[in-house]
């Protein structure tokens, strides 16, 4: 610090004596330090957050099972935790889950591939500028507007058309959450296939193929460790949807595989149990905590398989 | 294969081709499915909920006669639970981003907090609930109130605004950091001087998606007991600002909007229906305003930004 290139700057160039610049400097690595400490904690906020929820789930379930062997949970065809005569069939509870999965699936799957590969192998750079915010604005809107949609729009409009329909029903539900899952599926098949080299297209159209052959034949068999990956994340999120079940399809738990009927969810059933109040510490209140634990242990195996199969075709090329 | 006519060869070309002019149709027709949806959502809403759409319906509290009812107490509830969603993801979320993409060393324990984020992220929402069930009614022992609310929303949308600051991060050139370093500034005056301000726009993208998300978010907000009935407001009307300086609404007890449509869904009378469809009408403009906001956002960011 020799340079002084004006008066004003004596005063913050002198030269201070060789004690004072390392305590200075010994200061600042302190302070460094200190918030680099500060940041990590921020950063592990996510891993305390996981911590206390498998801790929550697993400390009220444990309760639970105290009181209901495991066998019963698991075997059981019925769900009547506040009854007198109580029966805790988690059996009931999956199956309205798993139907209304299915519905929700048999519409985005086709519906999201098909604009997957046409935005990725068809449109224009201009229709994808327009189509991509549409669809990522149709994922954005709340559930409970969906679950509106479903028992007020949706239902008397199937009613319409297969008239021994009831007012809840796990069809309406299912169809509604297809419709919110689409652009999750479409946006992660789309990246999958985009990821696929000019190659293979290039190679396709040199022997002769027209675009749709390209797209169906070459394109999307490349893509599909990534398009399975999305209907993997897709069901993840339809099992654990809430509120368009918990309005449109009722919260009877019902043990049926049939679209038709009403019946209750894992989810579902979690929300009824809120919505009255039980005390805490009974065992209708750690019902909730069994079934969220069930829940959880349902969505992370799917998102754990999905993510692993996402990594893989992106390691593939 | 038999030698074909040029006549036959071109039509068995043509028959081909035409396939690619069905798929692109079959295409936009399942794209129109999606704007169909938000078209029919809308009309349907706007026409069930118009009569009910007033000044009225905003000031009043929510009632047994379906014609007096308003959202007042939902959407002052649902606006106070957004400042504390706000104030406690903005700064933990950002300061994770930063220190995960300027800091962290590529160990196992960067590994552990990245995917662990990813899993959250998959995470269904009414687990949260239960979390906060569990930790912030009964063991903090926040109770049913905005407190809690805040806190549980602010970690389901933590990685919404984790991942986008780490995107708008990383697409910092690195010449930026090294003048700043060349020039003799340390890590964290780098990061607040220069990376944390380039990446704003970013970030803010990413945390009005995750605050349209949390206002619209229904099920942990039920499963922490929130009330279905409330004809009171938690600032009181006398003094509004000093009371809102206070943070005692903080403990107060509250419904927010979306347990409000809810409420009214769930009812058989068509004239709450009414109620539900205008309050729905309400939230979804709002959180398609959001989200059209955050679009343009990245649209505008990645126009005007050229490094």
């Amino acid at each position: 610090m020799t340079v002084v290139t004006s008066a004003d700057n004596v005063a913050m160039t002198r030269v201070l004596p060789a004690g004072d610049r390392l305590a200075r400097r010994r200061a600042r690595l302190w302070r460094e330090r200190a918030i680099e400490f500060v940041l990590f904690l921020a950063a592990s906020v996510s891993v305390l957050t996981t911590a206390a929820i498998v801790f929550i789930l697993a400390k009220e379930s444990v309760v639970f099972f105290r009181q209901v062997p495991l066998a019963d949970f698991l075997l059981d065809t019925q769900w009547t935790p506040l009854f007198d005569d109580a029966h805790f069939g988690i059996v009931v509870l999956l199956s309205g889950t798993v139907v209304s999965s299915a519905v929700a699936l048999l519409v985005a799957v086709p519906v999201g591939t098909t604009i997957a590969i046409y935005l990725s192998e068809f449109a224009s750079a201009r229709v994808r500028e327009v189509a991509k915010p549409v669809l990522e604005l149709l994922g954005g809107i709340p559930t409970i507007v969906y679950g509106y949609f479903a028992l007020l729009f949706v239902t008397p409009l199937l009613q319409k058309m297969i008239p021994q329909l009831p007012g809840f029903n796990l069809l309406a539900a299912g169809i509604v959450m297809g419709i919110m899952i689409v652009p999750y599926v479409a946006s992660i098949s789309e990246d999958a296939m985009r990821a696929v080299p000019m190659g293979l297209r290039e190679g396709s159209y040199a022997l002769g193929a027209t675009r749709f052959e390209t797209a169906v034949k070459v394109v999307a068999p490349a893509a599909t460790s990534g398009i399975a990956a999305a209907y993997i994340l897709g069901v993840s999120r339809a099992v654990g949807e809430t509120m368009i079940l918990a309005i449109a399809a009722g919260m009877q738990p019902n043990l049926t595989w049939n679209p038709l009927e009403p019946a209750a969810t894992v989810t579902s059933y979690i929300v009824q149990v809120a919505l009255g109040d039980l005390p805490h510490g009974s065992v209708g209140y750690q019902t909730i905590f069994a079934a969220g634990l069930m829940l959880l242990l349902l969505t992370l195996s799917f998102n754990v398989v999905g993510h692993w199969m996402r990594q893989r075709f992106r390691e593939a090329y | 294969m038999a030698v074909q006519t040029p006549a036959a060869t071109r039509a068995r070309i043509a028959r081909r081709k035409r396939w690619d002019v069905v798929f692109a149709v079959i295409g936009v027709v399942c794209l129109m499915i999606g704007v169909l949806t938000i078209a029919a959502l809308l009309a349907d809403m706007a026409v069930k909920g118009a009569p009910r759409l007033s000044y009225e319906f905003f000031t009043s509290f929510p009632s047994r006669h379906a014609e007096r009812a308003g959202i007042l107490s939902a959407w002052v509830g649902s606006a106070l639970v957004m400042v504390v969603t706000a104030a406690a993801a903005v700064p933990v979320g950002v300061a994770a981003g930063v220190y995960l993409e300027e800091y962290a060393p590529r160990n196992w324990m960067t590994t552990v907090i990245e995917v662990n984020i990813t899993n959250l992220a998959g995470v269904p929402s009414i687990v949260y609930g239960l979390l906060a069930l569990g930790v912030f009614v009964y063991q903090f022992g926040l109770g049913q109130s905005i407190l809690s609310a805040g806190l549980t929303l602010a970690l389901l949308i933590l990685p919404v605004v984790i991942v986008a600051t780490r995107e708008a991060i990383r697409a910092i050139p690195a010449a930026i950091r090294e003048g700043s370093y060349a020039l003799g500034a340390t890590r964290w005056q780098t990061v607040r001087h220069h990376v944390v301000p380039y990446a704003t726009p970013g970030i803010l993208t990413g945390v009005i998606i995750g605050m349209a998300r949390a206002i619209g978010e229904t099920a942990p907000v039920i499963t922490i007991g929130a009330l279905t009935f409330i004809a009171f407001l938690p600032v009181r009307e006398e003094a509004p600002l000093a009371s809102l300086l206070s943070l005692e609404w903080l403990m107060a007890p509250f419904t927010v909007m979306p347990i409000q449509i809810f409420n009214w869904t769930s009812r058989p009378e068509a004239a709450f229906q009414a109620n539900a469809a205008a309050a729905g009408f309400v939230l979804v403009l709002m959180t398609l305003a959001m989200n059209g906001i955050a679009l343009w956002l990245r649209y505008r960011m990645r126009r005007a930004i050229k490094w």
